[in-house]
């Protein structure tokens, strides 16, 4: 038993809150709410560059042939930078499943170089791809069959999330115009489990980074002479939020551990790590928005970034009833 | 990461669960919170020792099998996950143990940790005083130097079995012009000195489990001074940190709570009598207790590797005692009329449980006050 992440697994979780530091600031995230693409300039080609994108496509095909451990705590990150990219569909979920099927290696390549984006829209992640038009190539699921399709090929409908940096769209592909890339039920649902593990590490990221400038507002911001902190209500609305992302990140951990391990109950985990995310986000968002008060709740203030953000992603790739009732059809409860 | 158990691990956890395969007692034992349950929990403590069972993680030295932290959990879970009875000695093994470890002398070590051990001598906390409850630094016991003695005098409250234990370990004022965390010093008192006067108080569950000390000119050996004299502060503290943390609560006991309330929910279920809302409640318990689990091996890793557990002790404090209350609050909910239903001497029965779940909140620094600690020294939000 060793619950740890090696010297090098941090290393490279540094690098890239390093990079996400510099390239993906709270501005340029609000940039991507309003320029065409809704995605941040240059950002894609150095995520690329230092091989988070290919991180899960195997060394022949140009990736790192890491797996799921070493990419959670990259997706954390992610999270804590909201990077508005459709970075788990294209990373976590379109490049293994691909690699896995052993088809569209030029797509592959591709994807793993940065030149093309692909996007995943699973029946059960929920109703509306992220980011499909701006993606090359789509994931997409019928029949309980997933298949590639050439976004010039597919007919894609704007929808308008809360967050504006989630370019959202619905989706509909003749099957004609798809390549299979699997009929396999259980890569489907390892599809599913790798986003929803995806998401599930971007949740824990943004109520962490919802905590930490929470707690620095609080400390700051003085009323009745002394700092909004000091008082036992908030510290204990902070404290609830920090337990929250306490018991929600090694589930988040263990579940990636389970996916690259094939372990026995993978799906359960999964939706533990999901639910208990998705939870931890939501409390992060409506603890950090009470804090802040007023100011919080103005559209011009950074927070509302990451509370729609966490919104979002409480709700995508399943919601913490929906994994609950996995977790519970897993125990046999029902 | 690598989560699964070495070889080493299974083969530990294979032992032990064949030993309390053909081990455990065929009988019922009455509560340990009444004197006869007592004597009967002592014998048990006596069988574990025997079989090298009852403090697994303590040098050979002293009755122990020098098992890892790991090894220690898996223990926690297969002693639980098998019905074992409760563990009547736990304040002493798992509160004043480490403390001894740390703080005491070869002397003491050899005097205190053997015994202990082999459930010979069974310890009570005695902390809480009438009017210092969370304001534990606010205690007015005296323990004034007389020679080689100290003369202690004041009330102490709220000590579990307190009232048949064979020591107490307090913490008292030994410098008389002191305030707050100085001037204090950690004494073990035995349960049967002249001048302690020991009253047993009815607890919620109706077990009379709490004990009120009276110390009259209570003279006690200075060999029994636990750290150096006005250090007490720190030395409890040290103690504090296992009654939070892993050690007096790991995750085993919660995950046969879990188990069981799976177990009664699919029940119910098989009768037709399962509902979805209730169904969510169950399966929100049971991934707590494994969110539990699983966090304590995130943090034994950490520790193995050399690391420390400080105020993040609170973490798991507020964590298991609030998911106690909720593993039972959902079954009695599950039970409807039946919830309030107890059956006997066992403590086996949800309602029971409930019971004792809602003191963890409260004993052990109560919630509030680990909120105030997971702030200021977790998050380092301003003290005032």
């Amino acid at each position: 038993m060793d619950f740890s992440f090696t010297d090098d697994q941090l290393q490279f979780r540094d690098a890239v809150r390093t990079l996400l530091d510099d390239r993906c600031p709270p501005a340029a995230v609000r940039s991507a709410w309003t320029n065409e693409t809704g995605r941040i300039e240059g950002l894609w080609a150095r995520l690329a560059d230092m091989g988070v994108l290919g991180l899960m496509a195997p060394e022949e095909r140009g990736g790192l042939g890491m797996g799921e451990v070493d990419l959670v705590l990259l997706l954390e990150e992610a999270g804590r930078a909201a990077v508005p990219d459709p970075l788990l569909e294209h990373t976590a979920v379109a490049i293994p499943t691909l690699s896995d099927a052993g088809v569209c290696a030029d797509v592959v390549d591709a994807a793993v170089s940065g030149a093309v984006t692909v996007t995943v829209g699973l029946a059960d992640a929920g109703p509306y791809v992220l980011g499909a038009e701006q993606a090359d190539h789509l994931l997409l699921e019928r029949h309980a069959s997933l298949h590639l399709v050439d976004a010039a090929a597919a007919t894609i409908t704007p929808v308008s999330s809360v967050d504006d940096s989630r370019r959202l769209g619905r989706v509909e592909f003749a099957l004609d115009d798809a390549q299979l890339v699997s009929d396999d039920p259980r890569a489907r649902s390892l599809a599913f489990d790798r986003g929803a593990l995806g998401a599930a590490a971007q949740c824990v990221g943004v109520a962490q980074q919802l905590l930490d400038v929470t707690v620095a507002y609080v400390a700051e911001r003085h009323q009745f002479g002394r700092p909004v902190g000091a008082n036992q209500a908030v510290k204990h609305h902070l404290a609830n939020v920090a337990l929250a992302i306490e018991f929600a990140r090694p589930m988040v951990y263990e579940a990636a551990w389970c996916i690259a391990t094939g372990a026995e109950h993978r799906s359960r985990e999964v939706s533990v790590a999901k639910a208990m995310a998705s939870d931890a986000v939501d409390l992060a968002c409506r603890r950090a928005l009470q804090c802040h008060g007023a100011i919080g709740y103005t559209i011009e203030y950074d927070l509302q970034l990451w509370l729609k953000r966490g919104w979002a992603l409480a709700a995508a790739w399943g919601d913490s009833r929906r994994h609950r009732r996995r977790v519970a059809a897993a125990l046999q409860l029902a | 990461m690598d989560l699964t158990f070495s070889a080493g691990e299974l083969a530990f956890r294979d032992e032990i669960r064949a030993w309390l395969a053909s081990n455990l007692p065929t009988e019922a034992m009455a509560s340990m919170d009444t004197p006869a349950g007592f004597e009967q929990h002592r014998a048990w403590e006596r069988v574990l020792f025997d079989a090298g069972w009852s403090v697994p993680s303590w040098p050979r030295l002293f009755g122990g099998r020098e098992c890892s932290l790991v090894e220690w959990l898996i223990f926690e879970e297969e002693y639980y996950a098998s019905g074992a009875p409760g563990r009547v000695n736990t304040n002493g093994i798992t509160l004043l143990g480490p403390t001894l470890f740390a703080f005491g002398t070869d002397e003491q070590h050899e005097r205190f940790l053997p015994a202990m051990a082999s459930g010979d001598e069974i310890w009570a906390q005695a902390w809480s005083e009438p009017d210092s409850g969370s304001d534990l630094a606010s205690l007015s016991t005296t323990a004034v130097r007389d020679g080689d003695h100290f003369v202690v005098n004041g009330q102490k409250t709220w000590c579990s079995r307190g009232a048949w234990a064979d020591w107490i370990f307090c913490i008292v004022r030994t410098d008389p012009g002191s305030e707050r965390h100085a001037g204090l010093s950690y004494l073990l008192v035995p349960g049967d000195a002249a001048g302690l006067t020991r009253r047993p108080v009815g607890r919620l569950d109706g077990e009379p489990a709490f004990a009120e000390l009276f110390f009259d000119d209570c003279r006690v050996h200075e060999s029994n001074l636990l750290g150096g004299e006005g250090d007490g502060w720190s030395v409890a503290m040290a103690t504090a940190s296992s009654e939070r943390g892993l050690n007096l609560r790991a995750p085993g006991r919660f995950l046969a709570a879990a188990d069981r309330l799976a177990a009664l929910q699919r029940r119910l279920a098989a009768s037709g009598a399962a509902d979805d809302e209730l169904t969510d409640q169950v399966a929100s318990a049971w991934m707590k207790a494994h969110a539990y689990r699983w966090q304590t091996y995130q943090v034994a890793s950490r520790l193995q590797a050399g690391g420390t557990i400080g105020s993040e002790a609170s973490f798991m404090k507020v964590f298991w005692s609030e998911l106690d209350v909720e593993l039972h609050a959902t079954a009695l909910r599950l039970l409807g009329g039946d919830g309030e239903v107890v059956d006997g001497p066992h403590g086996r029965d949800w309602m029971s449980g409930y019971l004792f779940a809602l003191a963890g909140p409260i004993y052990a620094g109560t919630n509030e006050i680990q909120r105030n600690i997971i702030a200021e020294r977790v998050l380092g939000l301003p003290r005032k």
